[in-house]
């Protein structure tokens, strides 16, 4: 990467081996803090079926860090975030093509789970692309690539919901609440629940997906919606739901809330849930 | 504590009486993956008189699509996935004798209540520790349906393939019994 009057030149050539890697990383290996949270979940469960299936959680991310077998056999929707620093310059390619073919070359042999029309569904793409790109252009110079590879069990589970401002937090706690009892095994708990409100629809949805790149264990900065995580988290762990909806007091991990400047008129709030394989890796070029 | 199973395809009716809610198994012998394109497929060649028989009597059906299989394994990672969305097509995969369904997360009450009827048994794998149960499987080949991937019809072979019964033939149904007695409020 040259640096020409402080604009910093990537290749699309290098965006594309580094999605690669990304992609068999993440599918691989497991975050440490992901497995410490097992740890600390079979310490805190009290069903000795779902301390089981906890235990075999730790080891499953201990073989498939051996890179023979995947966390899971769902290696998931490839969604991309990319942070792209406005003095960064993109050559010798297209961006989007980079991170597809990075995609393409990464889910070699990996499954390829994306069918080209939702309707019909009756051709698969064979190269789970196209991925699932978000962009946010920041200051600076740097570039940073983020995958996770999102399974469709949570995914299936997730939903939006415009309340109205009059519904207020309980409105918007019940709603939380009411869609994972609703899902009770499906997502495969433990879960991570990332939830956005705030903005327009499809703002509050980016930031709920958003919410689950935060490092567990991290709450949020604003003290009144912390507190809001913390009584979700507790709430979700009470219903009784469980590792794999088999009954248990670990149902949830983690409760991420992002918030959004909202319309006089509108309460948009957005719940996208992941699994327990929560996979996400990054690397800044 | 009820003492683990072992048990092998293609089951009785005499094996599937023995199963109890909650009761640890390990399955041996053969297998059947299939999912949501599978069933489609399988159940509109049925319809059209493209096959005449399913030849489901006895068989065990595994909700699981497989990522590729690497040079010198059997199968690549092949854990559960999720049992509902299968829900609509297996009242009729009973009736024509299926005898159990492995997968995860539960079945909805009228194929609860279908499972009692036909004496089926569903299994509850445990999800995302596809690494964890590689060992558990033998053999697989394609038998039916290759141009669906990863939704293929694929013949297993399984070597005490860990599942617990999550619905049995007499109501028992995990889920409604071990979350209720979890949850609290």
């Amino acid at each position: 990467m040259r640096e020409v009057s402080g604009i910093k030149t990537i290749s699309a050539d290098r965006i594309k081996e580094v999605v690669a890697e990304l992609c068999q990383a993440a599918n691989y290996q497991l975050d440490c803090d992901m497995v410490d949270a097992f740890k600390e979940a079979v310490g805190k469960e009290v069903s000795p079926l779902g301390r089981e299936i906890l235990q075999q959680m730790i080891m499953n991310a201990e073989i498939a860090g051996k890179g023979e077998v995947p966390l899971c056999q769902d290696t998931g929707f490839a969604v991309v975030f990319l942070e792209l620093g406005q003095n960064v310059h993109i050559v010798d390619g297209y961006l989007y093509d980079a991170v597809n073919e990075g995609v393409r070359e990464g889910y070699r042999e990996l499954r390829k789970s994306i069918v080209r029309n939702p309707l019909t569904r009756k051709e698969n793409t064979r190269d789970n692309t196209p991925a699932v790109i978000h962009v946010k252009v920041v200051p600076g110079d740097k570039l940073k690539i983020t995958l996770m590879p999102k399974g469709g069990g949570g995914e299936n589970t997730s939903g939006v919901k415009m309340l109205k401002p009059s519904d207020g937090v309980d409105g918007v706690k019940k709603f939380i609440l009411d869609l994972v009892k609703a899902a009770r095994g499906n997502p495969c708990p433990p879960i991570l629940v990332g939830v956005g409100i705030g903005g327009t629809i499809e703002k509050a949805a980016l930031l709920a997906k958003e919410s689950l790149l935060r490092p567990m264990g991290e709450r949020s900065k604003i003290p009144d919606v912390a507190v809001l995580e913390e009584d979700l988290l507790e709430k979700i762990n009470r219903t009784g739901i469980g590792p794999q909806g088999l009954g248990g007091r670990i149902t949830a991990l983690s409760v991420n809330i992002e918030i959004f400047p909202a319309h006089i008129a509108s309460l948009p709030v957005a719940v996208n849930i992941n699994c327990h394989v929560h996979r996400q890796k990054s690397i800044v070029l | 504590m009820m003492e683990s199973i072992r048990i092998t395809t293609p089951l009785t009716d005499e094996v599937v009486a023995e199963l109890r809610v909650g009761q640890h198994v390990y399955i041996n012998g053969n297998i059947y993956c299939a999912r949501d394109s599978t069933h489609e497929k399988w159940f509109r060649h049925l319809d059209q008189g493209m096959i005449t028989d399913l030849a489901v009597a006895g068989h065990i059906v595994y909700y699981a699509g497989p990522s590729p299989t690497k040079a010198g394994k059997v199968i690549g990672a092949c854990g559960p996935t999720t049992s509902s969305r299968m829900d609509k097509y297996l009242p009729r995969l009973m009736e024509l004798g299926l005898k159990g369904t492995i997968g995860k997360g539960s079945r909805s009450p009228e194929v609860v209540q279908a499972m009692i009827k036909y004496k089926a048994v569903y299994f509850a794998a445990v999800g995302g520790i596809a690494a964890l149960i590689d060992k558990s499987i033998v053999g697989s080949r394609v038998v039916a349906f290759p141009d669906l991937g990863a939704e293929a019809l694929y013949q297993l072979v399984v070597k005490d393939f860990p599942v617990i019964v999550a619905n049995d033939i007499y109501g028992g149904d995990i889920y409604a019994e071990e979350i209720s007695k979890y949850a609290l409020d």
